[in-house]
């Protein structure tokens, strides 16, 4: 029933100033319903924006962009999580859940902030949490938009070692409950090889896959070996392309 | 005696006045009517600078258009702004609280537009991503972000609108704290003027701490005790 969607991506162009080489030129790519995928790239190469593209924030491209063959920007929208938390900060971590979608009752935030480890912290004002805590009430937020399709941008970045983990956790096992579709955007094999069944490389102007692996065990199930193995895979791929 | 005590009254002796005055005089009703003038100037005044003030900052060609006459009307002195208006429409109430709107209204466009500029493009982004429809993104995310602007422009534009109402009630008009404080110049009455003074510091002191202060707190709760 909560299964996520497929999504269908077909860049024909998109350039920033007329005249440049295009970002985007011809790019395809396609997503299984309810598979995690995780976009790895060196910065710049336009990850972010093709996170856009599938949100159905950055509409000026050519091309089309289908979440279960219906157009991104007139898709439900998806639970998008920032490279930053940001959380409006004059309302408190319930509120904030509720400022996006109000038909979430407060009850229903309370039980969604219960599920990223944050029982209790309702009328927290983003301020008085720690920079962890914030991410994770940015994830509740996305996931009570749109439990079926989560877009997630760099969303460790700054963290350290210990609250990634952390947050890897509590990502898995959202991801194990409700089976969403899901893009993660990163610079690091690492994150991709914790949470994601399946690693796309990208890389080049205009940009194009340079590798695209698919792992056998469940990300929950890996062992810190495999993760390194499968780490070191991507990251070999990434480098091939740099050098 | 080295000074002269009826240009120099004590303390207490401006206290006796203030009370004679009250009971007597016509303190109230002169109070009454500077009260009301700074009030209305102020409400046209914020509300029309709040507006105008988002339109410049959003467009840019708005902006190119007025930013010249924002330039004027926050150097023009506000004695010529009285004069010519006093002029074109007489001595009447009209006139007076228009000038002090058009003193202050610069100020207020001015102080909102830097507002509305210094918005966060990630709240827009924001908005976007997770489609809030425009009324809700206004109450949720433009209008807590304008708000320290806002009350900062209410209270430099406050304290601007006590000074100028009285300058112009002395200039022309038929009541008021101004206007009184003119009279007892006339006759160099410095303990009605003393008197007249204190009493409208009073009103002041009850605006601010019980009406600018609870609300400055109320609106901007989320910002206690933040450190960053």
């Amino acid at each position: 029933m909560s299964a996520g969607p497929r999504l269908q991506i077909e860049v024909d162009g998109k350039q920033f100033d007329p005249g440049a080489v295009p970002l985007f030129d011809g790019f395809r790519l396609t997503v299984e319903p309810s598979s995690v995928v995780a976009l790895v790239g060196p910065s710049g190469v336009g990850k972010s924006t093709l996170l856009r593209m599938v949100g159905g924030i950055d509409q000026t491209f050519t091309g089309t962009v289908l979440v279960d063959d219906v157009p991104a920007a007139s898709a439900p929208p998806a639970g998008f999580v920032f490279q930053d938390a940001r959380l409006l900060p004059w309302l408190t971590a319930s509120d904030n859940i509720r400022a996006v979608r109000p038909e979430t009752t407060e009850a229903e935030a309370a039980a969604l902030l219960m599920r990223v480890g944050l029982a209790g912290f309702e009328h927290y004002y983003p301020h008085e949490l720690s920079g962890g805590m914030q991410r994770r009430v940015a994830l509740a937020r996305a996931f009570s938009v749109n439990p079926r399709l989560l877009l997630l941008d760099e969303p460790f970045v700054s963290l350290d070692r210990t609250l990634v983990a952390e947050m890897e956790q509590v990502l898995l096992t959202l991801i194990d409950t409700s089976q969403p579709t899901a893009l993660l955007v990163t610079h690091l094999p690492e994150d991709a090889a914790a949470l994601a069944d399946r690693a796309v490389v990208l890389a080049g102007r205009p940009v194009r896959v340079v590798a695209d692996y698919r792992f056998e065990t469940s990300p929950g199930h890996r062992s810190r070996v495999e993760r390194e193995h499968i780490a070191n895979q991507i990251a070999a791929a990434t480098s091939g392309v740099a050098a | 005696m080295l000074f002269p005590s009826r240009l120099f009254p004590t303390p207490i002796e401006v206290g006796i006045n203030l009370v004679n005055l009250a009971v007597n005089g016509k303190l109230i009703p002169d109070l009454g009517k500077t009260l009301y003038r700074a009030t209305v100037a102020f409400l046209v005044a914020m509300t029309l600078g709040t507006a105008i003030g988002i339109a410049l900052g959003r467009s840019r060609t708005a902006d190119r258009l007025f930013s010249t006459w924002i330039v004027v009307g926050l150097n023009v002195p506000a004695i010529v702004v009285a004069i010519v208006l006093y002029i074109w429409l007489g001595l009447t109430e009209f006139a007076l609280i228009l000038a002090v709107v058009l003193n202050k209204l610069p100020l207020v466009i001015a102080t909102i537009r830097e507002g509305v500029r210094s918005f966060d493009p990630a709240y827009d982004e924001l908005g976007r991503a997770f489609r809030m429809p425009f009324a809700r993104r206004l109450r949720l995310v433009f209008l807590p972000q304008l708000m320290p602007f806002v009350l900062a422009a209410a209270r430099t534009g406050l304290s601007l609108i006590w000074k100028i109402v009285l300058v112009f009630e002395v200039l022309g008009s038929d009541g008021g704290v101004g206007f009184r404080i003119s009279v007892f110049f006339q006759f160099f009455d410095i303990k009605g003027i003393l008197a007249y003074t204190t009493a409208f510091i009073l009103v002041v002191f009850v605006f601010e701490y019980l009406a600018l202060r609870p609300l400055e707190r109320r609106i901007l709760r989320w910002r206690q005790g933040r450190t960053a």
